[in-house]
């Protein structure tokens, strides 16, 4: 029995490390490259032998990656924290209220969750060119906060279901007005589902790049994702390799103590609407 | 105005009491009133952006679709009526594009509900290191598409990766057709399967234990319980997992552009449209090519929700 109990446990320790060392090892491959130096970036070994730090120092000398840093951070934290607010109050209203023309909300944003954003790159490539926000900051932040959206109002609805709501009754027995019972009785309540929410909503812009590069054409608004696919190498014959993969490093390290930090509630906000609906 | 103004004809429920109707429906309509009010000024400017951005502009690119209109010639501008199709869907581009997108899409979300389950089994059932699987589960799917792409481009690089390095000297999978269409699949699968099993994990907290030590009692073995009981108990889960993955690995995009940037027969219809757009700066091509992806899109969703009934996610469900 012992024995047995042993073997299931060290059946499943090595199905866990082999999970553990699929979903890591492409993670750790390209952290390795960003620490070797030009001259054993070739060896194909898994440790660095000489670790170096001059693939980051490059990078962070140049404007190019520094600039699309600041982009990246400034667009991400922005349209999140609209998206955030706007989806708030949508997912509000889904999970809380009855008024006529709630379906039709839901399937809009359930449209635009599938949209294909290609489909949008030419007109709003040509708006934004006419009205002048091409290559803006606000250009992006748009069409970011627009997507996630859906995403915010499905995630922040289930959240809100699960809310106990005889407290906002208590507060409207009390004499609120259904306005005051939101801000203050329930909104302190969600705070940590709509911060599940933009987590969420900042990963989905932190990624993206098919709008990161169609819609910048300058190092005015180029985000990072965008603007490592432009990368050069300090001359013609160089491959840009080093500073692609500290660039990498870099951009994934927010996600990565996110991920660290709030798994659990990452993992709850991604799979509640998908089990409800 | 008017059927409103007469609220005797339409019959009360049979549930409510005659002689309180009358009070009762005021007050609660005015409840009501100020309800829809409340649910309308919150879902407006979620509303606004989501028309403003989306509808409007998908609107505009069927316009732009019509007319001939080459950002390198912007003088020729003019209505031509559905040529723009007509070319579109003339061109080999257009139809090689296609299947490449269908072949990657079902061949990679094939293997991410495979994976995706197994996954989602391990997370499920692993009695230790529950933590640290789950963490390490999402952070290929929180990783940046790109950086991602990168680090498989480098892995097949010959001389720079490791995985380059098991093939013989010479070979350089990224060139050929064949085998940069599977490490493109190979990529998507890695990025998006930890989505795929997080859905299917959610699924499975649907199965009740005792239904499964129920079957285990009458003697199922543990296939007849996977197949019998579990998979038709988490077949919503299923279901909008695969719709969720199979519209997303149809815009196939990041990927592509990073590992091969649709060399050797490899572009996806994102790819062409993205192509038509910034390299031969063609807006009428382009909208026409955006319009018939949406068109695409279009279809699998409905083909999803018609055949297999797929309830939309977040939507109240009717039992």
């Amino acid at each position: 029995m012992a024995a047995a109990g042993k073997t299931h446990a060290a059946r499943w320790g090595v199905l866990n490390v082999v999970v553990v060392l699929y979903a890591l090892f492409p993670v750790w491959w390209i952290a390795a490259l960003s620490f070797k130096d030009p001259g054993t970036l070739t060896d194909g070994d898994y440790i660095p032998r000489d670790w170096t730090l001059e693939n980051y120092r490059g990078i962070f000398d140049t404007s190019e990656f520094t600039r699309a840093l600041i982009n990246s951070i400034g667009i991400a934290l922005i349209a999140t924290v609209i998206a955030v607010a706007l989806g708030t109050m949508a997912a509000y209203a889904v999970a809380r209220l009855r008024f006529p023309g709630k379906r039709v909300l839901i399937g809009m944003s359930l449209l635009i969750a599938m949209f294909p954003p290609i489909s949008l790159v030419s007109p709003l490539f040509n708006i934004e060119r006419i009205i002048g926000i091409f290559d803006t900051w606000i250009g992006l932040i748009i069409p970011y906060m627009t997507f996630s959206l859906p995403l915010a109002i499905y995630t922040l609805s289930a959240f809100f279901r699960e809310i106990p709501w005889d407290l906002e009754k208590a507060a409207k027995v009390d004499g609120a007005t259904p306005a005051q019972a939101f801000r203050l009785v329930i909104a302190p309540l969600a705070a940590p589902g709509v911060f599940t929410t933009a987590i969420l909503v900042f990963i989905f812009c932190w990624n993206d790049f098919l709008f990161a590069i169609s819609l910048t054409s300058t190092e005015a608004a180029r985000t990072v994702p965008a603007a490592i696919a432009f990368f050069t190498g300090s001359s013609q014959f160089q491959q840009p390799t080093g500073s692609i993969a500290a660039a990498a490093v870099v951009i994934t390290i927010p996600i990565i103590v996110f991920v660290l930090l709030f798994q659990r509630r990452i993992v709850a906000g991604l799979t509640s609407g998908a089990v409800k609906g | 105005m008017s059927t409103r103004a007469q609220p005797a004809a339409t019959p009360p429920p049979p549930e409510a009491e005659t002689e309180q109707a009358g009070p009762d429906r005021a007050a609660l309509s005015a409840g009501a009133r100020q309800e829809r009010r409340l649910g309308w000024l919150l879902c407006a400017p979620a509303v606004v952006v989501m028309i403003a951005v989306t509808a409007y502009p998908i609107g505009y690119a069927v316009y732009l679709s019509l007319q001939r209109y080459d950002l390198r010639f912007p003088g020729q501008a003019k209505f031509v009526g559905l040529s723009n199709y007509g070319s579109v869907l003339s061109s080999p581009f257009w139809w090689d594009a296609f299947w490449v997108t269908l072949f990657i899409t079902a061949v990679s979300v094939t293997i991410e509900l495979v994976l995706g389950m197994g996954l989602a089994l391990v997370m499920h059932r692993t009695i230790f290191w529950r933590g640290v699987v789950r963490t390490s589960v999402l952070i290929p799917y929180g990783i940046v598409t790109v950086v991602a792409a990168f680090s498989w481009q480098y892995a097949w690089t010959p001389e720079l990766g490791y995985l380059a390095a098991l093939l013989p000297s010479g070979e350089a999978p990224l060139t050929e057709q064949w085998p940069a269409l599977w490490l493109i699949i190979l990529a998507e699968v890695w990025k998006t399967t930890p989505f795929m099993a997080l859905l299917l994990l959610a699924g499975l907290a649907l199965v009740p234990e005792e239904t499964l030590k129920a079957a285990m009692v009458d003697g199922a073995t543990a296939w007849q319980r996977f197949t019998k009981v579990m998979l038709p108990l988490m077949k919503p889960a299923i279901l909008v997992a695969l719709l969720f993955r199979t519209l997303d690995a149809f815009r196939i995009f990041d990927n592509i552009y990073i590992l091969t940037a649709g060399a050797q027969g490899t572009g996806s219809l994102s790819i062409l449209g993205y192509d038509n757009l910034f390299t031969s700066l063609n807006l009428g091509i382009g909208s026409a090519i955006s319009v018939l992806i949406f068109i695409c899109v279009g279809i699998i969703a409905f083909a999803f929700v018609k055949l297999f009934g797929t309830a939309a996610p977040g939507a109240e469900v009717k039992r």
